[in-house]
């Protein structure tokens, strides 16, 4: 199932290009757009950060389900994005050429520096309310979630087979009817596998969006986030404990209850003709499966939800399909919309070139550029270091079936765990032993999206064909050239899958993990991480905006250069015809 | 036979096309003035070779696709889109593998709004017709192909329509199987089981189509029309061994390999006229030599009957055909009147050893696959011996479908290598002398 490539690796166009360019105008102009309505408001607003939280152990189960809630809240909320946006820009030429780069400009984009003008801006929505706050975190995970799973759709929604898609025309299913039938259904497999890598990211934001501290105001929603926040403030390591094993209780059950049997189930999806190997069934869909009771109230449920998609909403598509790929349309239509596109693209930018001309300074920018090669070496760093521990023990373990039975779950888990949840350990750790923060700053990135790395391997090196492997094994291949002729051409897709998903998760950490504190003590790395987090904190809207816009071109110049060529390079050389 | 006096007309095709545009001036004609007409009570068999545009035309029928000329009327009514009374089977069955046979079977029911019960009742009467009962719950992918066309065969008919269109039925199948699905159709066809009118079929088995239709359109290719109808007169069900059913098939093949005439060759479009983009069937050399050993050696002689041929190899015609052809145009063998016969070329190859026989394959090539020569020419002429393929596929994308032309440019990559005439460097998308000793 891991060998699903994020969607930032199979999008088709490799170089970036025009389109790119009027995205990343469009996204920083709206980014500026919420900003600067966030900043105009943000004085009367001081009067609704007063809930307390309560370091009181017992409290911790009740902060748990707020987070939770929290979280599928915001899952709830990408799932309607993606069945919209995603089912637009796929039934839609013209929505697609807007669509496509701005999701795919989004996904390279670092939320986390956004965060607090997000809250600053449901805040003025809802002024005196926590709902204004909530919506905001809500929001915050959800911006972390969206991307990849409105992107995962649109590519199943093109590239349905056509023998299915004609079956339905000649049918004549309504547009309702063939969403239901075809277009979700042949997306479960990605879609639930994106939505997981979501959630799997998504603990990261909502721990880091419950306490907010936007200049001398720090919201706090009840909730694990807020409550490690408070603990740090009182360098009360206890209560982090504590804190520590509330989140694993919680991830356990999401991973039990829900991520298990949620991804066993997307295998009745899965388009393949052939029974595959009938892989374990999880407990949890054991028993919704087995027990009678379970089974009858999950039958019930499925029928009603069965008849909403067989509904006859809509008319059935009863018109010819042209010849050829594109639709021949107006070229009238067509000439007035790419104006209206390069109009509102031309406008975007106009707007981004004076907020920048008004706020900011060239050296701003070198500044800017030099911090963030200091975090880009800091990541390689990182991302190096967790290669040479992982990638051997990733194919150890992938060799042995059992192992990586053990393993293989360990490591989802562990990649759904919110790393920033350990960093004041740590911290206290670097504060205890007078360490460098420059140097050991650095592990805090790398914490939570290592296990990326290694549950790939493992993937890749369990996928290993048996027959590549003996034929390797009669021959005496041995050491270096084992691993140069099989293990490394083998798994190299994977890994790479692997090291993208955790390089880009480390430039959104950097923004938490280079400014870190414990207690009094704040301990700053040089970065560009550092650069956002202290702006955050000062309230300097244009600095946000200028980092986030140097991390987000860092993020996409990386993907696109480096890593999109190379997973196509790797696809193409160890595929057999 | 008597009900055809009183039949009706059911669906008319006139003077159908379908080309594809490539730029402003030029374009691919895939069909060409098509016409075609059915009546209720018949079986009518579109029999062509892949690339004749025949599932193309079977698409238009169904009213998937808009033809670029001409009309189809179905009682009377110009198609605009997919019609209610025309229900269509695939070659690859289309199954959604999420649903269940029973729900399968129930999706057109579904969509035309049909309530539960009478649904469900509908579905098993289909499911049981087809001989399907017992499997209602399970899913596409717990059954065999044979299974698995008859849940698409069910889901066709559980919509009661008058006309079922078949793309290629029983080519995903194994021979068996095939012939199984074959017989009981046509049973249940005789004994007026199916509930429907008339069926129009698909197909580049000849086989087939003279053991199941009434009608027969053969199909010529590039451009795609309608080269020879004939009416098979047999009552089923038919003996595949009867002299009469042997004579029909032999009858097809012989029209099938046929020249073309002059007077065809003048209506062709300039486009086949230049012979640097012809393209190329995708036949390697292995089973090229594997053919023409077997043409020479022992019951053969150095010629054989393409019906005989076909079924002792059991190839379909469709994939012996090409590979005649290919040894036709290469001068390996010569095809004529439903015989394959071995040139003097051909011979000298089969008795060659492998370099005799790598040399002899260059120079045909050479000779007579003027893009072969054409490639060479250019790595001959530049300075660092490398020509790049993306030039000569934009060519070729000039003249064919970009699917036909990359199949073209893989099949000369691949005859290329083995007469040593150039390498190819697939990731540079190069062709070059490395691997190529120099003579």
């Amino acid at each position: 199932m891991s060998s699903i490539a994020p969607p930032a690796l199979i999008h088709g166009r490799r170089l970036p290009n025009i389109w790119d360019a009027a995205a990343i105008a469009v996204v920083l102009a709206i980014l500026i757009g919420v900003a600067n309505v966030a900043q105009g408001t943000l004085a009367p607003l001081t009067s609704v950060q007063a809930t307390a939280i309560h370091l009181n152990p017992a409290y911790l189960p009740g902060y748990a389900l707020r987070t939770t809630l929290r979280m599928f809240a915001a899952m709830i909320a990408s799932l309607i994005f993606t069945f919209t946006v995603a089912t637009l820009a796929a039934k839609s030429r013209r929505a697609a050429i807007i669509i496509i780069p701005i999701l795919d400009i989004l996904q390279s984009v670092p939320i986390l520096g956004f965060l607090s003008f997000t809250v600053l801006f449901f805040l003025h929505l809802f002024p005196g309310q926590e709902l204004g706050a909530e919506l905001a975190a809500v929001f915050a995970i959800f911006t972390s979630q969206a991307w990849n799973m409105a992107f995962s759709f649109y590519q199943s929604l093109t590239t349905e087979p056509t023998d299915l898609d004609e079956a339905c025309r000649s049918f004549g299913l309504t547009p309702w009817q063939r969403f239901w039938r075809l277009d979700v259904p042949f997306a479960v497999p990605g879609l639930v596998w994106n939505m997981m890598l979501s959630m799997s990211g998504g603990w990261f934001f909502v721990v880091a969006s419950e306490a907010i501290t936007v200049g001398n105001t720090t919201f706090t929603l009840p909730g694990i986030g807020s409550y490690v926040a408070v603990a740090l403030g009182k360098s009360d390591l206890l209560a982090i404990f504590y804190a520590v094993i509330a989140m694993l209780v919680v991830i356990l059950l999401y991973d039990q209850l829900l991520f298990r049997p949620l991804v066993a189930w997307s295998g009745k999806f899965r388009f393949e003709t052939v029974q595959g190997a009938a892989s374990t069934e999880p407990w949890a869909l054991k028993l919704l499966r087995r027990t009678f009771l379970l089974r009858q109230i999950g039958g019930w449920v499925g029928d009603r939800v069965a008849v909403i998609g067989r509904m006859r909403m809509g008319r059935a598509d009863r018109t010819f399909r042209n010849a050829g790929t594109a639709e021949r349309s107006s070229r009238l239509a067509d000439a007035a919309f790419y104006l209206l596109v390069a109009g509102a693209a031309s406008y975007a930018l106009w707007q981004v070139v004076a907020f920048c001309a008004a706020h900011l300074h060239w050296s701003d920018l070198f500044t800017c550029i030099e911090l963030a090669s200091f975090t880009l070496l800091r990541v390689i760093a990182a991302l190096v270091i967790s290669c040479i521990i992982w990638v051997p023990i990733g194919v150890w373990v992938g060799l042995r079936p059992k192992a990586t039975k053990l393993v293989q779950p360990v490591a989802q888990f562990l990649a759904a765990f919110p790393a920033n949840l350990l960093f004041p350990v740590i911290v206290a750790g670097i504060v205890a032993f007078k360490l460098t923060p420059n140097i050991w700053l650095t592990p805090l990135m790398i914490l939570g999206t290592q296990w990326y790395i290694l549950f790939n391997v493992v993937a890749g090196a369990s996928a290993l064909p048996g027959d590549l492997k003996e034929v390797a094994a009669s021959f005496g291949l041995r050491g270096v050239l084992w691993w140069r002729r099989l293990v490394i051409p083998g798994i190299l897709p994977y890994f790479i899958t692997g090291a993208l998903t955790a390089t880009g998760a480390a430039w959104n950490a950097s923004i938490v993990a280079e400014v870190a504190s414990w207690g009094k003590v704040t301990l700053v790395a040089n970065g560009l991480g550092a650069y956002i987090a202290q702006a955050t904190t000062a309230g300097n809207t244009s600095k946000i905006v200028l980092g986030v816009a140097v991390m987000s071109a860092f993020v996409l110049s990386f993907n696109r250069l480096i890593w999109r060529p190379l997973y196509a390079y790797a696809s193409r050389r160890t595929n057999l015809g | 036979m008597d009900q055809q006096v009183s039949a009706t007309m059911l669906l008319e095709v006139n003077h159908c096309g379908q080309a594809y545009p490539k730029d402003s001036n030029n374009e691919l004609i895939v069909l060409d003035d098509v016409n075609v007409s059915l009546r209720s009570g018949e079986i009518v068999g579109l029999l062509g070779r892949s690339g004749s545009g025949k599932s193309t035309l079977l698409r238009i029928i169904a009213g998937l696709l808009r033809p670029t000329r001409g009309e189809v009327l179905w009682q009377g009514k110009p198609v605009r889109g997919p019609v209610r009374g025309v229900s269509m089977v695939f070659q690859s069955f289309a199954l959604f593998p999420w649903l269940s046979v029973q729900e399968n079977v129930e999706l057109g029911l579904e969509a035309q709004g049909v309530p539960r019960a009478v649904r469900e009742s509908r579905a098993e009467d289909a499911i049981d017709l087809i001989g399907l009962g017992g499997y209602e719950s399970a899913y596409p992918k717990e059954l065999s192909g044979g299974m698995r066309q008859r849940v698409g065969l069910a889901r066709a008919l559980v919509t009661h329509p008058d006309l079922l269109l078949m793309d290629e039925p029983f080519s995903a199948l194994d021979v068996l199987t095939a012939e199984t699905l074959r017989t009981d159709l046509i049973d249940l066809w005789s004994e007026r089981k199916l509930p429907v009118q008339s069926i129009l079929m698909v197909t580049h088995n000849i086989e087939e189509a003279v053991l199941m239709c009434d009608r027969i359109l053969v199909f010529s290719s590039d451009p795609g029309r309608v080269a020879h109808e004939m009416t098979v007169p047999f009552a089923h069900p038919r003996n595949r061994l009867a002299p009469d059913f042997r004579q029909m098939v032999d009858d097809i093949y012989a029209v099938m390999t046929r020249r073309k005439s002059p007077a065809e060759l003048r209506t062709q479009p300039a486009q086949v006229a230049t012979g640097f983009a012809t393209p190329l069937h995708p036949i390697g050399t292995n089973l090229m030599s594997g053919l023409l050993e077997t043409l020479a050696a022992d019951p053969y002689q150095g010629k054989a009957d393409l019906p005989a041929l076909a079924a002792a190899l059991q190839y379909e015609a469709d994939e012996l055909l090409p590979l005649g052809e290919t040894l036709q145009l290469l001068r390996f063998a010569d095809l004529e009147e439903g015989d394959i016969k071995l040139t003097e070329q051909g011979k000298n190859f089969v008795n060659a050893d492998t370099d005799t026989r790598k040399k002899l394959f260059a120079e045909s090539l050479r000779a007579h696959v003027p893009l072969v020569a054409a490639i060479r020419q250019v790595i001959d002429e530049r300075w660092n011996h490398r020509a790049s393929a993306v030039r000569f596929r934009d060519e070729l994308e000039d003249h064919m479908s970009p699917e036909r032309a990359e199949e073209t440019l893989r099949t000369v990559i691949a005859w290329g290598r083995f007469a040593e005439l150039y390498s190819y460097d697939e990731e540079a998308q190069q062709f070059s002398l490395e691997d190529v000793e120099e003579e």
